[in-house]
């Protein structure tokens, strides 16, 4: 499969070391919606190489798509730096998505940490925009320091509806921020909804994924309405090169989007 | 309500039966069984037009080197064993003084030596290092090559053709572990088309076995040492009474026209009997064994017997298993460019899940341990495989036996988990 | 007047108290209020108090030399705040400082431990419920130590 050039139409700055670009839609996947929430695309920076990165705009908006990339290794800065109208390599989408359509009549708990909020923030989009499908929805995110915040506008805003909650902490902070320091699930108790009725989106370290399933069995939800998004190291993201497999998953096709309880023992094994 | 498996990612699949010969995915899959109806429906027909012809052929040893010609004739490469660096390797031939007639090999764990025999036989030995893998997924492959240019970024579309091979002395657990490969590489979703390009390119002459390597089990895992199906001419050398010759089988229509362009005879039923004996022989000399009964269960359910911790001391983590296996098949991509950064060009290589960081992501590998790699390989070679292509990962060649420069051996291996089996102890 | 046995009954940290014991701890503690921006304690100071938050909410921080103060928990309304009561030589460890106004019942911590050691079913009370939310803290503590996002989240990125 090679790689389609497309020209950077946009470039946001995030966080310090978190950018957001955005490429036109044109001769991706074709259809309603060039991708499903949860996906990501293989990009490839000219000479550098390639890496997997999720997908975190608005499927809706048929015409773009936004990548937010970190920048920690040799691609992902190269990608960080790509300026207006600068070429950069395209492949997918790729992977299994969130279950936003079967969850319809639940109530919905969107559980972010750090940077995992960016392959959550199309599910928001869909969520918000099918809102009367939806029972109550909630968006907690949790973050290293405030200055790691991802989409800090959006997130006021998103807080400013009424049929949202939304619920922001971070491990620690200085005298500026004056909303709740701690761990994302230190905020479950603060947030309205029915464990035996609820589907649970969570994305972010594997860490802080498996305590927030943890903690979600323990208020009620079961695990096979609990949904994780796994990572793992990927070159092809066909299924071919073997670097993603994840117990007998490949992440690339597989997942990444897992439904929990397909996953929890793998999960409590370690270097597996 | 939540839809069930259908929409969300599988997990565990449900196992397949390790038998290749179920449903395939791939498109070459039904073609195999379409060979030998059609071929019966032809057979009939050239009964009547021409004089009888049994489905077996003899070759005289003469014949061999013409079919070699002939496929050199019509543009294929041979390929086949020959000597080097005091192993039996695969290289292109252009006949059989290019053969290792006379030798054969004395493998077990750790172990490789070329010994002569008291005959001249052609193919009177099992499987060497390299596997036909190095044909039809190739060690390095460039995968494109792009230019950039005022701002634009091209693909340049230069694919080179596949070249036309011919596979010569492919043994039944070859043909098996190709056709493992070709549901990891022609699936349902994606298919990597070098590999479909040489894989519809390639004749297969395969050879029966005779006799069993000192480190063989493929009677195991159902994939020898009779070859069945999968080849286009199946041979079975004969020596001794009635001369150095084949006995012949086509098991295509390319096998069959293949077969009419070089001088045959009908065989007798002697030579029918000591093509069966040979196979039995190899058969009851096998010395291993792998007992694949809920083998998925049994490796996926023990992640944490202490024979992990075992095997674990003596794996140097080298590699050498999955540069043998025939049908491991993990690659990484290397992307380059020139020094002006004009041109880029990306590249695939093999790569091995033994490598510390095949399972890089940032901040660590995550199989770090070379307990935790050798598991990767054991548990996706025998169970996970199953769960991913319907059918195990092994075929029983015995390779990874015989290349470990500490003689693992995953048949011990897994008897000695099956041994200490943690769920049994539950179940009992 | 309300009494301050009334105002204790209604924290969920008296929840299935004996009302004797109740009232008999309602002789350590007072109706206290702080402003935002006003330190509840700070650092080193003799541990002579500790609270149970009404309303509001309390930034526990450290000063970290170079960075400043940094709040690592934030104390809401319901919660418990301060126990250094509980192991000598009962000294505050961290600074405590209102994020905004805030309302909270605090006890004199000799009062309380003399109590305590009189009557050692009170203090049993005492301790079923201070053990549950310091150990959930101290998981939370440590899952914060282990800087999950430092190393990079989710899919974004390699």
């Amino acid at each position: 499969m090679t790689p389609r050039f497309l020209a950077v139409k946009r470039r946001i700055r995030e966080t310090a070391d978190v950018i957001t670009i955005e490429i036109p839609a044109e001769g991706l996947a074709g259809g309603a919606g060039p991708f499903k929430p949860g996906q990501f695309n293989m990009l490839y920076a000219f000479g550098v190489g390639e890496v997997p990165i999720s997908i975190s705009g608005d499927p809706a908006k048929a015409d773009r798509i936004l990548h937010t990339v970190r920048a920690v290794g040799p691609v992902s800065k190269a990608l960080a730096m790509l300026r207006r109208n600068e070429r950069v390599g395209v492949r997918g989408p790729f992977g299994s998505h969130w279950p936003v359509d079967e969850a319809v009549g639940f109530d919905v708990l969107v559980i972010a940490g750090g940077v995992g909020l960016a392959p959550l923030r199309p599910a928001l989009y869909h969520l918000l925009r099918e809102r009367p499908r939806y029972g109550r929805i909630a968006l907690l995110y949790g973050a290293r320091s405030p200055e790691d915040l991802l989409f800090r506008r959006e997130v006021e805003a998103w807080r400013c509806l009424p049929e949202l909650q939304v619920r922001v902490t971070v491990d620690h902070a200085t005298r500026d921020w004056t909303g709740d320091v701690g761990v994302v699930t230190q905020m479950l108790p603060k947030v309205r909804f029915d464990p035996l009725d609820t589907v649970a989106m969570i994305c972010g370290p594997e860490l802080m994924m498996r305590f927030t399933a943890a903690s979600l069995a323990d208020a009620g939800v079961t695990p096979d309405r609990i949904f994780v998004s796994q990572e793992r190291n990927m070159k092809c993201a066909i299924g071919m090169c073997g670097h993603c497999q994840f117990g007998p998953n490949f992440v690339c096709k597989d997942g990444p989007v897992f439904r929990f309880d397909r996953v929890m023992d793998i999960l409590k094994m370690r270097e597996i | 309500m939540i839809r069930s498996d259908a929409e969300f990612s599988p997990g565990y699949r449900r196992g397949g039966h390790p038998s290749l010969f179920g449903r395939s995915p791939c498109r070459l899959g039904p073609v195999l069984t379409d060979r030998r109806r059609s071929f019966g429906d032809r057979a009939l027909e050239e009964e009547r037009i021409t004089e009888t012809k049994s489905r077996a052929a003899i070759l005289q040893r003469e014949g061999l080197q013409q079919l070699i010609d002939l496929l050199r004739g019509r543009g294929y490469c041979v390929v086949g064993p020959t000597v080097r660096d005091q192993a039996i390797v695969y290289d292109e031939i252009n006949g059989l003084g290019d053969l290792p007639a006379g030798w054969t090999d004395r493998q077990d764990p750790g172990t490789y030596r070329l010994v002569r025999r008291d005959d001249e036989a052609l193919f009177g030995y099992v499987v060497g290092p390299h596997s036909w893998k190095k044909y039809l997924h190739p060690a390095r492959l460039r995968l494109w090559r792009a230019e950039r240019r005022g701002g634009e970024v091209r693909i340049l579309d230069d694919a080179e053709p596949a070249p036309k091979m011919a596979f010569l002395g492919v043994r039944s657990c070859e043909i098996h572990a190709i056709l493992i490969q070709d549901k990891v590489f022609l699936g349902a979703d994606f298919r990597d088309e070098d590999y479909a390009r040489r894989r519809e390119n390639a004749m297969i002459i395969a050879v029966n076995c005779g006799e069993a390597g000192g480190t063989c089990f493929c009677t195991s895992m159902g994939t020898g040492p009779e070859v069945a199906s999968g080849h286009d001419l199946a041979l079975t050398e004969l020596l001794g009474e009635g001369g150095h010759r084949f006995l012949v089988e086509a098991g295509s229509e390319a096998g069959e026209r293949l077969l009419e362009g070089v001088r045959h005879d009908k065989p007798v039923e002697a030579d029918l009997a000591m093509a069966r004996a040979a196979v039995e022989k190899a058969k009851a000399q096998m010395g291993r064994s792998l007992d694949t009964t809920g083998i998925k269960e049994l490796l996926q359910g023990n992640q944490d017997h202490p024979r992990w911790d075992e095997v674990a001391a003596r794996c140097l983590t080298c590699g050498n298993c999955t540069m043998v296996c025939p049908t491991c098949f993990c690659t990484t991509v290397e992307d380059t460019s020139d020094l002006d950064g004009s041109h880029a060009e990306r590249w695939r290589r093999w790569d091995s899940c033994f490598t510390l960081d095949f399972s890089y992501i940032h901040g660590g590998s995550i199989r770090h341990s070379s307990k935790s790699r050798y598991r990767q390989w054991m548990t996706h070679k025998l169970a996970h495989w199953i769960d991913q292509f319907g059918t195990s990962g092994c075929v029983g060649c015995g390779r990874c036996i015989t290349w470990c420069p500490v003689g693992i051996d995953i048949t011990e291996e897994a008897a000695a988990i099956r041994s200490g089996d943690a769920g049994s102890r539950r179940r009992g | 007047m309300i009494e301050i046995a009334d105002i204790l009954r209604q924290h969920p940290f008296t929840q299935g108290l004996d009302e004797e014991i109740v009232d008999l701890i309602a002789g350590c503690a007072k109706n206290v209020v702080f402003r935002e921006g006003q330190y509840v304690f700070r650092g080193g100071e003799s541990a002579e108090y500790f609270f149970l938050v009404r309303h509001g909410t309390v930034a526990l921080e450290m000063f970290v030399p170079g960075r400043g103060p940094l709040t690592f928990l934030t104390v809401k309304s319901g919660e418990i705040l301060g126990s250094a009561w509980l192991l000598p030589p009962y000294r505050y460890t961290y600074d405590a400082r209102a994020v905004e106004l805030t309302r909270a019942i605090a006890f004199q911590c000799d009062c309380l431990r003399d109590k305590c050691e009189a009557d050692h079913h009170v203090g049993y009370e005492m301790m079923k419920r201070f053990m549950p939310p310091l150990i959930e803290r101290l998981q939370m503590a440590r899952l914060q130590s282990v800087d999950v996002y430092g190393q990079g989240t989710g899919t974004s990125g390699t």
